[in-house]
């Protein structure tokens, strides 16, 4: 019965915790909202409206686009045998794995208006000025369906492989010609995938920062508005803009969830999936063949862009098509300057803190939601996925507001400014990817494995070293390498919340390109790269 | 080798008689209407007994309160004179052998059987894996992945590590539900085999009577969480205490009314059916009257499958060719089982 009631004990601790720097801050933000009184300011500003609709049809543009570069991809990969298929469907889903900074700065770097691009056409036709800029809304879609595809295209390949080839056989078999096959059996059996990748690309979408921030202009989508009206000082405007958009991300999260339709259409489907077909015809072949290396290229080039941009010197390129001087002189910078190191350090430390307390809340939840099944157990799990449901910058504020308070007996203290802060922050965005891949790792662990360990001896705490964990192990490495990239690569609760002292890299890029040091916001942009891929490498290790 | 088939384990057979692992009125609740128990049983040392039951009859919650993976809400378990209730399965040094076997995944085939083992020290332990392991006739398989394995010697790797820490009892989880049906039969020989070597007390669960009957020294037959009777084969089999034991184990006829009558040569009692196995029937020239409808050969003698007068069917095995299909028969009962009509359970 101790037992019992001492896992009680745990589970209520475990779901007072996360609500109170989940779910707590953001109740303050609505509470305080609710009694302010820039609803009016909101009601009657047209620039709010603006900001509003144009999150939403930014975010639906960006679900098409991304599907019509992401599915067509996938078919291409998935039913088609050509030279490279393997390697390059890889390769071609990298950029969901880089942090949406890295990508956005690569971007700006070789389509901007000073990038690579623009430059060889400026220096090609020897115009006075940039022939474009690269602004606005178009920008930004543009940026979202280049990093948001990989969504689409995942997904629906993933789908592809879960078909069972004799239901496309049993629909010919039945008359149906090889386009009534991909309508009336394919794409219904795919539609739990496609709509699982829209759900995902419109709430990524409607989260972004970093594109907006930087290419916006003077075009402000609801993140940058909120964000953008914080840092003016009007907090009871940027309170009653955060419920907005937690509002807008909850309706449309619960809209878009009844399209994912049954999944059963999906757990049906347990045979062999269609094998890719060699592509006959010689000339088709080496053009499908030229064409997928081509794309992998046109996806891949802005990040060597950034390579190559981290390698010149401040001040070395000005109007040449390609930089005359190239050396390790932003890389040395980097790593010789106190000022500038700070950040990387900042950055690494927050990071690791951030995952590790993520960790250790998942496997704690993750003993009582499956193992224990305590009855607050539905209450956990949707603590540990509520911040996946709303966009970053409306955890950014409601923490920002919830803790610049000192009044202990409503449990706010004052932590903006210090360095807890922003790990804290962190930690919000880590758990839903620590929690689901714990979840799901705990989950598919029999549970005669503990008990097989308990039954040879083994007490708790050797049974959690020498047979859970190492069993865990997997989903406990993904989860935690794609919330260690997630802090890492962090703009927007890092704008709201970091001083000087605790700026992360994400600030020192912004306020490097501020300064026209573009060589060492790229080299910047490289290391995070790099750590990034490590850090997922090895973490997808198995 | 020696270590494990110690004098310590081979135990006193004498003392038979008396309880080495003591089950006094355990009882598990999990909800008003479903529960196992209460039971009463004692084991002694050295004996392997069988929880025979269909799914759903509390044998494995059984075995699992055992184990002390479940809690008991009633009752006690001894073992060795000591009351291990409250003991939880690390210190209860009782080995279990799951049904999916539970080998661990990420450990090698002797690091599996290793992992019982404290102390001690390299050599030692070393020597008692192999010891474990050549018991099982693995001998050379340390080094082995776990998945490597088929299911048989998953299965033997699994009784090994159970074996190694010298656990006070053996709990196998329907130990040969995951072999194919040729290998079934050899297996269980094997393990009766090492079993009755090592002399370990022994409690397995199969759903299955021929696995029962040829493992276990004494059978349990579990129904609804109770325990319906416990005995040697042939006192299940010719002795069943009701008609849920006479049928469940082994085949059956039940007759009631004019049948019972025709074959018992009196009528039978109210309340009263009767049981008759298949092969204590036999085609004569008078008895209860019939039509032979279906033949099912098996080799060595063939099911004849009987209609009788008011309708009532039943199986009487004979020489194959002691009736055609559709021959009109009288059928001779040699022995009958006169058993209570179940009526409403508690």
């Amino acid at each position: 019965m101790s037992r019992a009631r001492w896992t009680l004990a745990v589970a209520i601790a475990l779901t007072l915790l996360l609500a109170w720097f989940v779910l707590y801050p953001i109740a303050v933000v609505g509470a305080e909202a609710a009694n302010g009184t820039a609803w009016h300011d909101f009601l009657t500003r047209p620039g709010e409206w603006a900001a509003l609709w144009a999150s939403l049809w930014i975010s639906l543009a960006s679900v098409v686009l991304a599907a019509a570069i992401g599915i067509p991809l996938a078919f291409l990969f998935e039913w088609f045998d050509f030279p490279g298929r393997k390697t390059l469907g890889a390769l071609i889903a990298l950029p969901v794995v880089l942090p949406p900074l890295v990508g956005v700065i690569a971007f700006l770097f070789l389509y901007g208006e000073s990038g690579f691009v623009a430059r060889a056409i400026q220096a090609l036709f020897k115009l006075e000025q940039a022939p474009w800029r690269l602004q606005g809304p178009l920008a930004i879609l543009l940026v979202h369906a280049y990093s948001m595809y990989v969504y689409f295209y995942l997904f629906t390949r993933a789908g592809l492989a879960r078909l069972d080839v004799s239901m496309l056989e049993a629909a010919q078999a039945l008359g149906a010609d090889r386009r009534g096959t991909l309508w009336r059996v394919v794409v219904p059996l795919l539609r739990p995938s496609l709509a699982g990748a829209a759900i995902l690309t419109f709430m990524t979408s409607l989260g972004s920062f970093s594109a907006p921030y930087i290419f916006g202009g003077g075009f402000r989508v609801m993140t940058t508005q909120i964000v953008a009206t914080k840092l003016n000082g009007d907090l009871p405007l940027a309170m009653v803009e955060t419920v907005v958009l937690a509002s807008v991300a909850v309706v449309a999260l619960l809209i878009l969830r009844r399209t994912e339709g049954n999944d059963i259409l999906v757990a049906l489907g347990k045979g062999i999936a269609p094998r890719p077909r060699p592509i006959r015809r010689a000339g088709v072949r080496r053009l499908t063949t030229i064409a997928g290396w081509g794309l992998a290229v046109l996806l891949l080039l802005p990040h060597l862009t950034l390579g190559l941009v981290s390698l010149v010197p401040y001040g070395a390129w000005t109007t040449e098509i390609l930089p005359p001087v190239i050396n390790f002189d932003n890389y040395r910078r980097l790593f010789s300057e106190a000022e500038r190191l700070r950040p990387l350090l900042n950055s690494l430390w927050m990071a690791s803190a951030s995952t590790a307390a993520a960790v250790l809340l998942a496997l704690v939840a993750g003993w009582l939601v499956v193992r224990q099944r305590v009855a607050l157990r539905r209450v956990i799990e949707g603590l540990l996925v509520l911040p996946w449901a709303l966009p970053g910058t409306v955890f950014a504020i409601a923490l920002a507001i919830a803790f610049s308070t000192n009044a202990p007996l409503q449990l706010r203290f004052v932590l903006v400014g210090t360095a807890v802060i922003l790990p804290l922050a962190y930690l919000v965005r880590a758990l839903p990817l620590t929690g689901r891949g714990l979840l799901a790792a705990y989950r598919q662990l029999d549970p005669s494995l503990e008990e097989a360990a308990a039954s040879l001896g083994a007490g708790r705490w050797r049974t959690l070293a020498r047979v859970t964990l190492p069993q865990l192990r997997p989903g406990l490495a993904a989860g935690a390498s794609l919330a260690f990239v997630a802090a890492l690569g962090d703009i927007v609760a890092s704008i709201v919340l970091y001083t000087y002292e605790t700026r992360p890299i994400s600030i020192e890029i912004l306020s490097s390109l501020r300064l026209a040091e573009t060589g060492v916001a790229a080299a910047f942009g490289v290391v995070l790269m790099i750590v990034s891929a490590v850090v997922l490498g090895v973490g997808a290790r198995r | 080798m020696d270590a494990l088939v110690g004098p310590a384990r081979a135990g006193n057979r004498t003392s038979a008689l008396s309880g080495f692992l003591e089950i006094r009125g355990i009882e598990k609740r999990w909800s008003p209407d479903v529960a196992v128990g209460p039971i009463t049983l004692d084991i002694a040392r050295g004996e392997i007994l069988a929880l025979l039951g269909p799914s759903g009859s509390g044998k494995t919650t059984m075995l699992r309160l055992l184990a002390g993976f479940e809690a008991a809400d009633e009752g006690r378990i001894g073992v060795g004179g000591e009351d291990v209730t409250a003991v939880p399965p690390a210190r209860r040094r009782f080995g279990m052998v799951f049904q999916h076997y539970a080998l661990f995944p990420h450990l090698d085939v002797g690091e599996n059987v290793a992992f019982g083992l404290h102390g001690g020290g390299g050599a030692g332990v070393e020597q008692k894996v192999s010891q474990a392991l050549a018991l099982v006739d693995l001998t050379g398989f340390e080094r082995r992945k776990v998945h490597e394995l088929s299911g048989g010697q998953q299965q033997r790797v699994a009784l090994a590590r159970a074996l190694a820490p010298e656990p006070r009892v053996l709990l196998l989880d329907e130990p040969l539900s995951n072999l194919d049906p040729t290998l079934r039969e050899r297996t269980r020989r094997e393990l009766r085999h090492v079993i009755k070597r090592i002399g370990i007390t022994t409690v397995f669960v199969t759903h299955e009577q021929d696995e029962a009957f040829d493992l276990g020294d004494r059978i349990a037959v579990l129904n609804g969480g109770r325990l319906e009777q416990v005995g040697v084969a042939d006192e299940l089999y010719e002795r069943p205490v009701n008609l849920f034991v006479a049928t469940f184990v082994g085949r059956a006829n039940v007759f009631r009314g004019r049948a019972a009558r025709d074959l018992g040569g009196e009528p039978t009692p109210d309340g009263q059916v009767l049981v008759v196995r298949p092969e204590r029937l036999q085609f004569g020239a008078s008895g209860l009257p019939g039509v032979v409808r279906e033949l099912r050969y098996t080799g060595p003698a063939t099911f004849f499958l009987v209609e009788g007068e008011d309708g009532e069917r039943f199986e009487v095995l004979a020489q194959p060719d002691a009736a055609r299909i559709d021959e009109r028969v009288h059928v001779a009962a040699t022995r009958v089982i006169v058993l209570p009509e179940p009526g409403p359970r508690r």
